[in-house]
């Protein structure tokens, strides 16, 4: 038994094969390998006797579960109009011009993938980001680049 | 709107206050038609925008014959602009938990789900820590009644009512048709009381405070105080509680930065005023159009004169866009062909009137649409275009 196998069936034993654990299950593979592989699509399908494709359907519609490989740490940068008019775009532009890739890329060392995301509800702190689960609120281009590299370090 | 309010700060949800035990045990003594008349006779309508009243949504579950019932708090909080509910589930999640309490001994529900949105995640930990103190005290007080934290992952739509139950029942945040509702038909279809994360925390006040108290704020028709999300162009963004049925233009005269063209009041899904409509427009629940009295989740976006409004609604129409859960056309196709529309008249490549044919279409979405988000893609649509055509053209 590979190991997503394994972790499929702990989380399916955890919370239960009703419909009504799917979104769980799905959140705890992401937690693990970042995205939803085909492999754990159809594992999960097959576990929880889901059609694969209703699956699919269902993870391809939240913008957290991602079903494209992802950076170990995904950066999401708000993009809704408080953070617009507060510098967004120049946010962008230095994790760019940091990591070297563009919006929507992930490095080739797959530590970071940046993307953009709807209101993060820190309209008061803006601009503001998320690294998978924290949240870094009034940035400059100058902060973020300090942040990535503190994850860079750490690793 | 009767009167206008003066714009006065209140302090009754974040209060210091720590005596849920008792406030429960006070209000579990008392009946459950006493309760019920004191929700009713605050006047406490929902506090994430819509508006339904509190105690009216209790009583209908409450009369439901069903065995199983829920109680679910929806903190997916995600209309842009809007922060509030964040602070409150940091600051004071014992309220909440305790409106949730009171709800569910009334309706009889044994569980209740905290439907948080996946941007919060970071608010888990300490809200398992609160859940736990709070599952004490009812095991003291006699309560069989659990709640769990259900996470969103991420849809701006889940924050409608159906489509937070369908999201919770494993599918896409898709909206139900209505009726039922779901004080009949709500998760798992079963009788369910779904409230707002501020909506609970009033309820708490309610409860400690009686409803007189709460009508003493507030106008004829929008009672109580409500908690508001200020950003923008404003020197202090930040979260406020204040009485409902102030003037936008009392609001600005506190909040704004001395230059302000427009606010937005509602989120995205909200109204535009534009500064010559700041003393006519009121914050409340009652009426449906700018310069009459505008109803909010809280959102309170301030623009200067330095704002393109062209640039405010393509961000606007952007989200909608890609928010949209594409099961209805007139939302999917409409946010679509509104955004390119926009951008085609700024382009030059469709007349001026073009937006007169936009504006017809957000007609068509309000009245088609089968949720309130395309419904609501109108508000700000109509209130920007119409405001500032100018802005949209050159």
């Amino acid at each position: 038994m590979d190991f997503q196998e394994k972790l499929v069936q702990e989380l399916v034993s955890k919370h239960g094969r009703d419909r009504e654990n799917l979104l769980p299950i799905l959140q705890g593979v992401i937690d693990e390998e970042r995205y939803l592989s085909e492999e754990a699509i159809l594992k999960i399908s097959k576990e929880m006797s889901i059609p694969a494709a209703d699956v699919y359907g269902t993870a391809s519609f939240y913008s957290f579960l991602d079903i494209v490989p992802r950076g170990k740490y995904v950066i999401r940068v708000c993009k809704t109009i408080t953070c617009a008019m507060k510098g967004k775009n120049q946010i962008l532009l230095a994790l760019e011009d940091f990591l070297k890739i563009k919006l929507g890329d992930t490095t080739p060392d797959k530590l970071f993938t940046i993307l953009e995301t709807n209101c993060l509800g820190w309209c008061h702190k803006a601009p503001a980001m998320l690294v998978n689960d924290d949240v870094y609120t009034e940035l400059t281009p100058d902060s973020v680049v300090d942040i990535l590299r503190e994850y860079k370090e750490e690793n | 709107m009767t009167k206008t309010k003066q714009l006065n700060r209140i302090d009754l949800i974040f209060k210091n206050e720590n005596d849920c035990k008792e406030i429960l045990q006070k209000s579990f003594d008392r009946s459950h038609e006493e309760i019920i008349n004191e929700m009713v006779n605050s006047g406490l309508k929902g506090r994430g925008g819509a508006g339904f009243p509190t105690g009216l949504k209790w009583k209908l579950t409450a009369e439901e014959t069903e065995k199983k019932k829920y109680v679910i708090c929806n903190a997916d909080e995600g209309e842009p602009g809007t922060f509030k509910d964040r602070e409150i589930l940091t600051r004071v999640p014992h309220k909440v938990l305790a409106g949730m309490a009171m709800c569910a001994k009334i309706i009889g529900a044994k569980e209740g789900y905290i439907y948080l949105r996946g941007e919060y995640k970071f608010l888990v930990p300490d809200l398992k820590k609160e859940l736990r103190k709070f599952h004490d005290i009812l095991d003291e007080l006699g309560l069989n009644f659990r709640v769990e934290i259900f996470m969103g992952s991420g849809a701006y739509i889940c924050g409608e009512e159906s489509a937070l139950f369908e999201s919770m029942e494993g599918k896409r945040g898709e909206p139900r048709n209505k009726p039922p509702y779901p004080t009949q038909c709500g998760y798992l279809n079963k009788p369910t009381v779904i409230n707002n994360v501020e909506t609970l925390a009033h309820s708490y006040t309610i409860m400690k405070y009686g409803a007189k108290k709460f009508r003493e704020l507030g106008v004829k028709d929008s009672w109580g105080s409500k908690v508001f999300s200020v950003s923008g162009d404003t020197p202090i963004p930040g979260i406020y509680e204040l009485e409902l049925g102030m003037s936008v233009q009392d609001f600005v005269d506190d909040f704004g930065d001395g230059d302000t063209k427009a606010v937005q009041v509602g989120g995205a899904s909200g109204f535009l005023v534009p500064r010559k409509r700041f003393a006519k427009s009121h914050i409340g629940y009652q009426g449906k159009l700018t310069g009459v009295s505008l109803p909010t989740g809280g959102s309170m976006m301030i623009f200067n004169s330095s704002r393109s409004m062209y640039n405010v609604l393509n961000n606007y129409l952007d989200f909608f866009e890609e928010e949209s859960c594409g099961q209805c056309t007139p939302c999917r196709v409409g946010c679509q062909q509104l955004l390119k529309g926009i951008k085609a008249v700024k382009r030059g490549e469709k007349p001026a009137a073009y937006l007169d044919k936009l504006l017809k279409l957000t007609d068509t979405m309000r009245l088609t649409a089968k949720c309130g988000l395309g419904q609501s893609v109108a508000n700000s649509f109509s209130s920007i275009v119409e405001n500032f055509r100018e802005e949209m053209i050159y």
